[in-house]
Formats: C-alpha cells, structure tokens, sequence
C-alpha cells in the first residue's frame, strides 16, 4: 500500500456513492432506541421506492443528540430527522426529494449543533464505522503515511508537544511529555495501550468514538508507536461495550488487510500491529498500572508509581498509555500542525474536550467544544437548560471521582484548572446536569456506593474506608447523623485522599468533599435531633459477603 | 549501587540507591510501623501504614515501595502520620472480627501490636461483623478469614518463596477474601505443599496450626483423680 493506492480507494468510494445519502446512527444509544430496525425499514422503504440506484442508506456513529434517537440524517440536503421510528420511514425517503416527512425535525440550528467545534468527532455521524473505505475517502490514514514518509519519530512528538494536548483520561499529563519520555527510555521492545475502559457513570465519549470512528484510534495509536519506538498496540476495551469491540475488531482486520496495520506499513521499515483486550467488567481496571496487570493476565489491581508506565510497563518494558480520545485528537494534529490545535482553547489547557452531556437537561447526548466554553453555555445553550419548570442546582464533572459544581458557579470556564479550582474535575468528561430536586448527599452516597464496589480491595484507606464512608452517608440520608458523624466522615475523606494507593481511592472521597464544599446544609439536615447518640451496640452489618 | 544520603526524622543517614526509605530507616534504628510488609518477599505497600512524609510534596509515601534518593528529607513520625496511621487501624479492626481476647494470635499478632502502638483504645467506625466460615479442612492447618487484614503475605510467600502460588485473593472492595486455588476448601488444594510458610508469615490469627486454637484444647478430667490419689499415696506413676 502507498499513497496512490489510498487514493484510488477512496475515489472508489467517493464514485460508488449515490446522489443521495439517508444516514442512520449505529452507536449504542441510538441502537437502544431501535435504530437497527429502522435501518432495515429505510433499505425497504428504499427498495419498495426503486430508489437503490440514487439512495444509499448507511450505518453511520453517532450524531450527537442521543436523548432524540434514533436520528437520521439525509444528505446532500442536510435534514436531520430525531425520535424515527420505522412508521417514519416512508415519509422520509418520499421527502429526500424535496417535500415535507412526517418525521419529527430535528432542529440543526440549535446551539447544541451550532456551538460545537468537532476535531474529535468530525467523522463521526459521517464515515460508516463498518468500512474502512469510508474513514480513508474522508482522508484517513492518509496522516499515517506522511508521518512515516516525512517526518522524524523526534518531529512527531515535538508536534504533539507543540499542541498543548493534554491526557484526555482525566489527568491532563502533557500528551507530548509522555511520549517524549517513552521514546528516551531505551528498550528492545515498547508498547503502545490505548485505555478503553471508561466506566464513569454518566460517561459515554470514548464508547461513542470507539463506535463511530474506530480507524481513527487506530491511526492515532499508529502514529504514537511510529513516535515512540514501538511495535505492539494493546486496545484494552471494557467488557461493557461489545459493540465498541466489535467495530474495532473489524476495524483491524481491515486495516490489517490492506496493510495499513502489521508490517512493513506503506513500505515503510516501520511494523506495528494491534491486538484487543476485554476488560471484564472492573472501574479500576482504568487505572493504568491495574489495567496493565490485567492485560499481563493478572488480578487487575494497581501497584505504587513510580516506576511509571513510560519506565516500566507491560512486562517491565516502556509502555505509552494514551486514552481514546487522545489518540483521536492526534490525526488532526499531524494533519494540520500543533500549533493550529495549540490555538483553540485556553492558556493552560487547549483544544477542544467531547463530554457527554446527561441528567436533569432537555438536551442530552454527545459534544464537542472548545476548552473555555462556560459550563452556562453547556448546560442552557447547548442542553437547552432544565427540564419541567425547575431550576438548576449543580453540575456533576468528571465521574465518579469528579465533583459538583454547584449553580452558582456555573459561569465557570470548562478547562482543567478553573475545574481543579472549585474542587471538581475535568475528569474523561462526563457532565451530569442535576436539577433542584435532587438530593445531594443522597449523590455523594450513590457515587460513594460506586466506588465502594469498584475498588480493588488492595488497599485498606481505599477498601474499608469507601465501604465506612458510604455507611455514614446512609446514615445522614436516613437522618441518623450525629455531629462526630459529620467529623469523622471528614476526616475519612481526608484518610483516603492523602492514603489511598491509586487514583480510585484518592479521588474517591470528590464528591463527598464537593457537596459538603457547596452544599452543608443538607448535611446537617440529616443529622438526628439534638441529644441523639450512636448506640454502643448495633446490629451485625452484612456489607462483608462469606468467602 | 551507589550510595546516597538522604534525612529521616532529622537523622542523616545513607544508604544504597536501590533501597527503599522503610530499609534505610530500619538500618538507622529508626521504626516504622509496617503490616503487608515482610522480610524476603516482594513489597505492594498495600497496608499503608507505612506511610511517610517527604519534603516538598504534599502527598504522601509508602516507606515500602519508595526509593531512597540523593538529599531526599524524609519524615516518618508527624501528627498528621499518627492521626492517619490511628484511623486505618481502626477501619481494619472495624472490617472483621478482631475480638483478641477469643483469638489464637492474642498476644503474638502484629496488628495487636501496631493497634496498642498507635494508641487505639476504641474504634470509631462501625463494625462491620461479616460472616466468614472457618476453613478446618487442611490436616495440619487452620484458616480463619475473621482474622484477616487481606495483607496477602500468605499469598506473596507461597509464590514467590515455595512457588506453589495456592493462595490468592478473590472479590473485590471489602468483600476480597484470600482464597486457596480456585476457592476449594485448603483440604482439597491440589497445590499446596503443607510447608507452613502461609502461618508463618501471617501477621495475625486468620491461619495458625491446628491444635493450637483454644477450643480445641482438652482437659483429661481423669487425670484430676489420679493427682489426688497419687499425693496420697505418694505414688507418681500411672
């Protein structure tokens, strides 16, 4: 494979096109909506038109509005459809000509669409996740082959250095001092892992990249090896998202197949090849030192840093561990310069950020926007605001290990410091939008009861005190409380930050610590009348399950 | 190696660059209260206990698992050490049930002593009170999981010192129990080689030997007649 041969593949694919192209989400959330059956409905309602010949209907990643599936868009006119169902679907194909559908229209001037800057997503919704053709008509891997034709493996991180990107898994380490560092350490053989094990509850980006743009980790992980030295990629993928697994599996033997992946790629002396692993199912296994004993086929739990992954990885070998989003951020930054990247965004923290966007807002589903943007914008722009009359309270970030920014500060620039200074994260960049009702101990309890069972049990800040925290939360939720309650809840929070052997238990005790930040009140709500005290003997607990 | 000099607790104190601050502080006479770790296998600075400030940053450092550094300032006894040290004692007391007085280890278990150590007279978390069977089903050993702190010296001994790798740890948060093989009973392991090192190496009474447990000592209340009858008889010998 060369240049030439890309070429003539994707001007097959721009020439096999029809006139008209009827687009339907295949990502997860439209799939739950039913959008494979309307898939099939819009292929016979195209049939039963005799339209074959100028209609094409595609499988396409998402298209962003996930609260209005399933979505359909039909191009060249640029209509997109929202809530289809297969009774829609005749109206739809009747209308790609011109003329009115049933279907409810989606409304594309919203600013949920106009205010968002895709680099990340601007594939998806518009390459079919299935076809490789697809991805390389819309100039895929064509950065791959001028990274390795033209530039120097110290050339490429310096570009990436030059971008400002930072880790996009929650940290915000400099993309480009990672790979700087790998590629110093001296080694006889280095790895690359991209980290697909998102599990935040309400975080949904890197599955939905993973399902619309598969080719575009790849590309991304391939540019990283060539950068770094290294010749083996791991994808580890959480067992949760059978479909992300299965669109990268296909996305690999494709690439393989046209020798964009294995050796010799574009007859270059550079090999690389990528293999897939599945997480079974553990939150900490996204802790990268927990996810590369998994990897290794041991229990997926963290050991202390250093030494560091970019030291000593997978089998004690330097190891690259980037998230999905940050390899896909990197095509874009070889195709157009770092500096192009480096001029979004804000001083500390550039580019753009995907989040996803859920909870107690009329718009849900799937963005992206500049660093800077205000979480106002987010939330009653973008979302649209709250829902049923009611007002908003606070804006959970970053997962499980985020915090609550409460409405007040909802001015706030999204970028990792201003984040960092109100106590909360940027985190993978899950953004839960939580209106007046909600309780908010009762959150820091849901989110406390997360981490009590995701954590590895390694620890004892992290084991005992997430499963002790959670119980003096159930304690202020049933009104129970006594002040020493409140002060030794304080100090647990206190125990597992400073304590806590990997980043689960450090970040564990966020959303406590937020909410009491913003929101003591409720807290002290919950505790018992004055002259109340705990019992000296209490019932037996079962939170320890028999061996 | 090369030899390097860093201060613990105001003390210099030097040391190779390849040891780690809980080795250089013990060569130097200086303590520091550990639980997971133990002399000759590997370290995973799990118990935390271990925990130590180092100047100019704000978190803190497993002894275990760091290594020294040239100049490194290392403090291994502040309040803040001592608070937290206090609380993860108390939560492990809290986990399971360390009821010393009914326990074969009283007196010889090392979270016993860390416990009186950091002056823990009560514990302010509750209890926990989780229901683990015993495992009697080993001809020369004993396993109860009540006992455990999940330290996983027994699991580190047998693999990496008698390489059978029988015990390991299953589930997960505060439901991770150690297991022997895939969890069979001890009894049935098809890979334990009875060498004892797992009790050996357990820091408190969750293995110990059979026969060594209170219950199961017996009193020959026959003898009691004898002793009478034999001091009046003055004969000594049954």
């Amino acid at each position: 494979m060369d240049l030439s041969g890309l070429h003539s593949i994707a001007e097959r694919e721009r020439h096999s096109r029809k006139p008209n192209t009827i687009r339907c989400c295949a990502a997860m959330g439209c799939e739950a909506a039913r959008s494979r059956q309307v898939r099939v409905a819009l292929r016979s309602a195209v049939a039963a038109a005799g339209r074959q010949d100028s209609i094409e209907v595609q499988g396409v990643g998402c298209l962003g509005l996930c609260s209005a599936g399933p979505l359909v868009r039909v191009e060249p006119q640029g209509v997109m459809y929202q809530r289809v169902t297969p009774e829609d679907v005749q109206s739809i194909v009747a209308a790609v000509d011109g003329g009115t559908s049933t279907a409810e229209r989606a409304d594309l001037s919203h600013p949920f669409f106009t205010l968002q800057y895709p680099i990340v997503l601007e594939n998806s919704g518009k390459v079919d996740p299935e076809r490789i053709e697809s991805y390389v008509a819309e100039g895929g891997y064509e950065t791959l082959y001028h990274v390795l034709r033209e530039m120097s493996p110290a050339e490429v991180v310096d570009e990436v250095s030059r971008s400002g990107l930072r880790g996009r898994g929650g940290a915000g380490f400099p993309t480009g001092l990672k790979w700087a560092t790998v590629a110093k350490t001296q080694a006889d053989w280095k790895c690359v892992v991209c980290n697909a094990d998102e599990g935040d509850p309400g975080a949904f980006m890197d599955r939905a990249v993973m399902e619309s743009d598969p080719h575009r980790i790849l590309e991304g992980m391939a540019i990283a090896a060539y950068a770094v030295g290294a010749n083996q990629g791991y994808i580890y993928v959480r067992g949760e998202y059978p479909l992300a697994y299965d669109r990268l599996q296909v996305a690999i033997q494709q690439a393989d197949r046209l020798g964009l992946l294995g050796s010799r790629i574009f007859d270059s002396p550079f090999d690389f090849r990528i293999d897939l692993r599945i997480g079974a199912g553990a939150f900490v296994c996204g802790e990268e030192t927990a996810l590369m004993a998994s990897i290794q086929g041991q229990r997926g739990t963290p050991r202390p840093r250093p030494p560091y992954p970019a030291e000593a990885g997978l089998w004690g070998k330097p190891t690259l561990i980037n998230n999905v989003e940050t390899f896909a951020n990197i095509p874009p930054i070889l195709k157009r310069g770092g500096g192009w990247y480096a001029a979004i965004g804000t001083d500390k923290s550039k580019g753009t950020k995907v989040f996803s966007l859920t909870g107690h807002v009329r718009h849900t589903g799937l963005i992206e926007v500049p660093m800077g943007t205000t979480l106002r914008t987010i939330v009653e722009d973008m979302g649209d605001g709250v829902p049923n009359g009611r007002a908003l309270k606070a804006v959970q970030t970053g997962g499980s290990s985020g915090g609550c920014v409460p409405a007040s500060e909802i001015d706030v620039s999204v970028d990792y410091e201003s984040l960092a200074a109100l106590g909360s994260i940027m985190g993978s960049g899950g953004m839960v939008v939580l209106d007046d009702s909600t309780d908010m101990v009762d959150l820091a309890r849901f989110f406390m009861e997360f981490c009590a069972d995701e954590s590895c049990g390694k620890c004892v800040p992290c084991r005992v005190g997430t499963a002790q925290i959670y119980r003096l939360l159930e304690r202020f939720v049933a009104r129970e409380a006594t002040e020493s309650d409140l002060v030794l809840l304080e100090e647990l929070c206190d125990l597992l930050r400073s304590a806590s052997l990997c980043g689960l238990g450090q970040n564990a005790p966020n959303p406590v610590l937020s909410t009491l930040r913003y929101f003591r009140e409720e807290y002290e709500a919950g505790m018992a009348s004055i002259g109340a005290s705990r019992g000296l003997i209490r019932e037996p607990a079962v939170v320890g399950r028999p061996a | 190696m090369i030899a390097v000099t860093l201060t613990i607790d105001d003390r210099l104190v030097s040391a190779g660059d390849d040891d780690t601050i809980l080795h250089a502080a013990h060569d130097a006479g200086i303590a520091i209260p550990t639980l997971c770790h133990f002399e000759g296998i590997a370290d995973i600075g799990a118990c935390r206990l271990c925990l130590v400030e180092i100047e100019g940053s704000p978190k803190l450092f497993a002894a275990c698992t760091t290594r020294v550094t040239e100049g490194m300032v290392v403090r291994t006894d502040t309040e803040r050490l001592r608070r937290h040290r206090k609380l993860m004692i108390e939560l492990m007391l809290s986990e399971r049930n360390h009821v010393c007085s009914v326990c074969v280890a009283n007196g010889h278990c090392e979270l016993q002593d860390r416990a009186i150590q950091a002056g823990v007279d009560h514990v302010r978390v509750e209890y926990l009170y989780p229901k683990f069977t015993m495992d009697l089903s080993h001809k020369r050993y004993g396993a109860d999981p009540n006992r455990c702190i999940l330290c996983a010296r027994c699991v580190r001994v047998c693999d990496e010192v008698e390489g059978a790798h029988t015990w390991d740890i299953g589930g997960r948060g505060i439901a991770s129990h150690v297991v022997t093989d895939l969890s069979a009973p001890w009894g049935d392991s098809a890979t334990c080689t009875a060498c004892g090192k797992c009790v050996t190496a357990c820091p408190t009474g969750a293995l110990f030997s059979q026969g060594a447990t209170v219950g199961e000592l017996e009193k020959d209340r026959s003898r009691l007649a004898f002793v009478v009858t034999a001091r009046k008889t003055r004969e000594w010998v049954r």
